[in-house]
């Protein structure tokens, strides 16, 4: 067996997770912030490894 | 078919398989960026490219600071103090000029976080996958990366779960180094840390490969492009835990006994799309990158699997959940809070890197007791 094999596990957890949660939490585009933070004058909001909950 | 047209034909379906690896990315992307937003695109954009970068020039952090502890090799570490210190030139500025748009990794320093800082540092030699290796190594087909990758989800979804009790054992203040005189500091501080590695460095090891400074470089702009698109640094841990936690919401857990998975923030993004997280997109990135590159080499995939003993495969699984949990109590891992933590100012960077470095000489000894060293 090759790398081939886990490679492939990988690829196919990576989709069934993405199918699942698309399933259940589809995304919606009209509710997209402007491309850069940066310049863009909001607050910066996503959730970080250092952040305490908020 | 002649033994000419069988020579033809390898590079041809090569080819044919690189441009698809190629345009699989472009699409994902701009899928992305289509249906998810900009923003969103950019995000997977930046982590594939953290992927095919850290898996393209073989960099990392687990194995650089083994290297050093073993060898006394500093290049790697001196390597990734370059990239600290290039993106701190421009991130320290931007977030004094920009404090709303822009937030730092900036977290406390206190008794759990140190703790957890040298249970990474532990478990990640254990492994050989710190944050961002464990998602590379995976990516890449590594088995070791791929056992360990769910229960490091798993992980940090509990280290998240109890995080306000831990953080309430003592803890200080948030400390940053800011605007000049905090950049000053940072690179001095750099500087003399780099100093002290490669005094330490065995001659003649410690000149910089060429191959380390392009990724020093690269990954310095992707860390600052990072910070400017999604507003916050480079994460690796935050995003794993929030698959996890999808997961448990999804077979119906209630999360309300925990202070971070119900404070409003965490209810918000349970509720929206894994697409839309940033650190989640980079994860997927890295993952992502690390396979293109993994599929893109020569014989990248035809490396038979490794048989270790079971002793081994349950270590992993150890290690593993171990790296999710304490990296959550540390502010984060080698890229949340050492990489950027550091970049951004964060005092707990440094006493991350501290803790961390001690907890990568226990890993060491025990990576061998454990049978990850030998075959069977």
């Amino acid at each position: 067996m090759t790398r081939r094999f886990t490679a492939t596990l990988m690829a196919v957890g990576v989709v069934a997770l993405l199918a699942l949660d698309l399933s259940r939490t589809p995304p919606n585009p009209y509710q997209a912030p402007p491309a850069f933070a940066f310049g863009s004058g909001l607050a910066a909001e996503g959730g970080f490894c250092g952040a305490l909950p908020n | 078919m002649s033994v000419s047209g069988v020579v033809q034909a390898k590079p041809a379906r090569q080819g044919l398989q690189r441009s698809g690896l190629l345009l699989g990315a472009l699409v994902a992307v701009a899928l992305v960026a289509l249906f998810v937003g900009l923003r969103y695109g950019l995000m997977l954009a930046i982590g594939i490219s953290f992927g095919v970068a850290l898996e393209g020039l073989r960099f990392g952090f687990a194995g650089p600071w083994r290297a050093m502890i073993l060898r006394r090799e500093p290049a790697g570490v001196l390597a990734q103090l370059l990239a600290i210190g290039l993106v701190s030139i421009a991130a320290i500025p931007l977030l004094s000029a920009s404090p709303g748009e822009l937030s730092g990794a900036q977290a406390p320093i206190g008794w759990a976080m140190i703790g957890g800082a040298f249970v990474f540092g532990a478990a990640m030699q254990v492994v050989l996958g710190c944050g961002s290796g464990t998602l590379v190594n995976a990516g890449s087909g590594n088995p070791v990366g791929l056992l360990a990758l769910p229960f490091f989800a798993l992980g940090s979804f509990a280290g998240a779960y109890g995080l306000v009790w831990w953080t309430d054992l003592g803890a200080l203040p948030i400390l940053t180094l800011r605007g000049g005189f905090g950049l000053t500091v940072t690179l001095v501080a750099l500087a003399l840390v780099a100093g002290l590695f490669w005094a330490l460095g065995k001659p003649g090891t410690r000149r910089l490969p060429a191959r380390y400074v392009v990724a020093a470089l690269i990954l310095a702009a992707l860390g600052i492009a990072n910070l400017l698109v999604a507003g916050q640094p480079w994460g690796v841990v935050y995003g794993l835990g929030l698959w996890a936690a999808k997961g448990a919401v999804a077979i119906g857990a209630d999360l309300s006994g925990s202070a971070f998975w119900s404070a409003p923030g965490s209810i918000e993004r349970l509720n929206a799309s894994l697409l839309t997280d940033y650190t989640s997109l980079t994860d997927l990135g890295l993952i992502a990158g690390a396979f293109g590159v993994a599929a893109w080499r020569n014989g990248g995939l035809a490396q038979p699997l490794p048989r270790y003993p079971a002793r081994a495969w349950v270590a992993t699984i150890i290690a593993g959940f171990l790296l999710g949990y304490s990296s959550r109590l540390a502010f984060g891992c080698n890229v949340g809070a050492f990489f950027s933590g550091i970049s951004t100012g964060s005092l707990h960077g440094w006493v991350w890197f501290a803790a961390a470095f001690a907890g990568a000489f226990v890993g060491i000894r025990i990576r061998p007791l454990v049978g990850l060293e030998t075959t069977t």
